[in-house]
């Protein structure tokens, strides 16, 4: 395990406000969900989880098909779709397109896929202001964070913590009543809207057969970013195209349901190309920037690719007893929680944070919650095999093989053995009742050592096993 | 050129070559419950009001008219260019501007209403939505900027679902460049799980069925 990864778990276990945000936010999640699935109320959530899941495979196993069909509708409708390989690729089109445009302000509304590429950062740096305008992500932007959970971003933040961060950056009075906070915000985004240049969206789906390109939100923020502003951008994974619009009535019941228990988000926009003529209002011009950034890396393999099944909905992070109590920031990357653990060792590569795959008890409870059906313990599993073969890994890990050789030894030889236990037994405290953390020499090596550091032991009777038993 | 370069490596790693047909997507699954038209409206008032909204029904345009009065009650109102509103005489009632077809100029009286006055395309009594399509008739900020929105929806455009939005309208692209469904007021509850209406589009929503 990497000494950041190690470290920003205890920061978060040690952290008891932190760890009751979590779980409460978590499990009101997890709650709404439980509800607005029961058989009651969506008899047929079953079958939709299962046409979900084929129309995910059928849509990756022809990606290039779809893709391409997408591309047509989307030009047809006088819109423009740039493909991107990584980061840079996306920068530097929106920064191109600014430049000729003479932009100057960036309205932008939530989308992972712009934080995976750290959009704001890079056209902040040539001087292009970017606003992000869902509440959550902005009081992230004012205070440098990054996303704590797919669908609740600022969950780690109180109000206490967003009256400082207003106060501090905005310069307004100090306010705690959420509802003000709430207003002040509006008072200042609603200004941004009406001035932006520009708007930057991701997509929960493209859908092939219409060129369009689907945004569900509660806030309005999409709507704005993608109406106010004449120019609209969409920044959408290439994965996430789907065959027909006749689809989303599948999908658009499991979203909303599986991120919030909501039937459906507040707004669902099917946008289709730029205002058209006689419209009054939207975009003039309309992009969409395809994404690859690591995702071909996930097809080749008929399980892995799953992975790119996701539709962010949540749902596996809030079912999940690790990331409910090591929190979103203690991942290394964007993505956080179950799905977290299994795209970004693939876009990273294993190495990236090798103990990532294991950073789950393999309960399956992400696997059940799934609306696409993603076999996640499955991915899982393959991906720690991975990294035991990872090569990088085998480096890493040379001193704590020569601590589990130790141990072995010791096993071996029980006189040994015997003697390194009465050690243990010394240094146990003397109440008997508390665990340790202190551990014996031979205890806080290597593996022993990582493996404690999320686990406690018991203390050490005073007496060994093999001692009581010889004195019998 | 990062576009034949994805779509290469798209095809190596899942086995196919450009242009190679496709087998048929999974079928589509759209299954139309049978509903009568009261039970669809007081589906829609049941769902309406769970989400903080109000719903009301009207037997005529005349009184729908009279409702949309009630609420504007000395306030500003942008109505949009729906026929439907001005057959009401909705965009006759004072205070309530109409007709506006420029974009710099709907931007300002939207950002300045209280109140935002629409039809709506169709409306699903599941849950609650409303549906809207953009066109000259009907203007996407006018449901978007004011904190208050009003829609009047005949009730003959009430459909049971998402299911049956998706077989009257297969393909919504033919028809517009943004179709928007509508579900409640604008909302958040980012700080704390607090929820609050009205951060950025209205808080609140009021559908009169005639
Ligand atoms: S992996 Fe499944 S449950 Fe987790 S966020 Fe993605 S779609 Fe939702």
């Amino acid at each position: 395990m990497s000494a950041e990864f190690d470290q920003k778990i205890h920061t978060t276990l040690a952290d008891a406000n932190l760890q009751l945000a979590i779980y409460t936010a978590t499990g009101r999640l997890k709650e709404k969900r439980v509800e607005s699935v029961a058989p009651g109320i969506l008899p047929d959530y079953q079958e939709l989880r299962t046409q979900a899941n084929a129309i995910k495979q059928h849509s990756i196993e022809n990606l290039d098909h779809y893709l391409e069909e997408f591309e047509r509708n989307v030009e047809a409708r006088r819109g423009k779709v740039v493909y991107c390989k990584d980061a840079t690729e996306v920068a530097d089109f929106v920064l191109g397109l600014a430049k000729e445009r003479r932009a100057r302000l960036v309205v932008k509304s939530k989308s992972m896929t712009t934080e995976e590429v750290d959009l704001n950062e890079r056209l902040e740096h040539h001087g292009l202001e970017s606003v992000e305008t869902d509440l959550g992500e902005y009081i992230l932007q004012l205070a440098h964070e990054r996303p704590y959970h797919i669908v609740a971003p600022a969950l780690h933040k109180t109000r206490y913590d967003v009256a400082e961060i207003f106060t501090r950056t905005l310069h307004v009075p100090n306010e705690i009543v959420i509802e003000k906070q709430t207003a002040i915000a509006r008072r200042v985004l609603r200004e941004k809207f009406l001035a932006a240049d520009i708007g930057i969206s991701g997509a929960n789906f493209l859908v092939a057969d219409s060129g369009a390109v689907v945004i569900v939100e509660n806030e309005g923020n999409a709507r704005l970013t993608t109406t106010a502003p004449k120019i609209h951008i969409a920044v959408a994974g290439i994965e996430k195209v789907i065959p027909r619009a006749q689809d989303l009535a599948t999908f658009l019941k499991l979203l909303a349901r599986s991120a919030t228990g909501q039937l459906l988000s507040v707004y669902t926009s099917f946008l289709a190309g730029p205002r058209r003529p006689g419209e009054i209002d939207g975009p003039d011009e309309f992009y969409v920037v395809l994404l690859d950034n690591g995702r071909t890396k996930l097809l080749p393999d008929r399980t892995k690719r799953q992975s790119l099944y996701c539709i962010r909905c949540g749902a596996c992070l809030n079912t999940c007893p690790v990331y409910r109590k090591i929190g979103g920031h203690s991942f290394p990357w964007v993505y956080s929680g179950p799905i977290g653990a299994i795209i970004t060792p693939q876009f990273m590569g294993v190495a990236h944070e090798p103990s990532l795959p294991f950073a789950s008890s393999l309960c399956g409870a992400c696997g059940e919650v799934c609306p696409v059906k993603i076999d996640i313990p499955k991915i899982l599993l393959e991906l720690r095999s991975d990294v035991k073969k990872s090569e990088t890994r085998e480096k890493q890990n040379r001193i704590e093989k020569l601590a589990f050789r130790a141990f072995a030894f010791l096993m071996t030889h029980p006189r040994l053995y015997e003697l390194a236990g009465r050690m243990g037994a010394a240094m146990a405290p003397s109440d008997g009742g508390s665990w340790i953390r202190n551990l014996p020499a031979p205890m806080n090596i290597g593996p022993v050592r990582a493996w404690l550091s999320q686990r406690d032991l018991p203390p050490p009777p005073a007496k060994s096993f093999r001692e009581m038993w010889r004195r019998r | 050129m990062s576009r034949d370069n994805i779509l290469h490596r798209i095809r190596t790693a899942i086995g196919r070559s450009a242009g190679q047909a496709v087998a048929d997507p999974p079928p589509v699954r759209l299954h139309i419950p049978e509903a009568d038209m009261e039970s669809r409206i007081a589906s829609m008032i049941v769902r309406i009001e769970a989400l903080a909204g109000k719903a009301y029904r009207a037997d005529t345009g005349k009184n729908a008219c009279a409702t949309v009065a009630a609420a504007i009650a000395g306030k500003t109102a942008v109505a949009s260019n729906a026929p439907y509103l001005a057959e009401c005489g909705i965009t006759a009632l004072p205070g309530v501007r109409s007709g506006i077809t420029d974009r710099d100029e709907l931007r300002q009286v939207c950002a300045a209403a209280d109140i935002g006055i629409t039809s709506a395309d169709y409306a699903l009594a599941d849950t609650g939505s409303l549906v809207m399509l953009s066109s000259p008739q009907e203007a996407r900020l006018v449901s978007l900027l004011p904190p208050a929105h009003i829609a009047v929806v005949p009730r003959e455009r009430i459909l049971t679902g998402l299911d049956e939005l998706f077989t009257v309208l297969p393909n919504p692209a033919i028809q517009t460049s943004s179709m928007v469904l509508i579900t409640g007021p604008s909302r958040t509850a980012d700080i704390e799980q607090i929820l609050v209406r009205g951060v950025h589009g209205p808080g609140q929503i009021t559908v009169i069925m005639v």
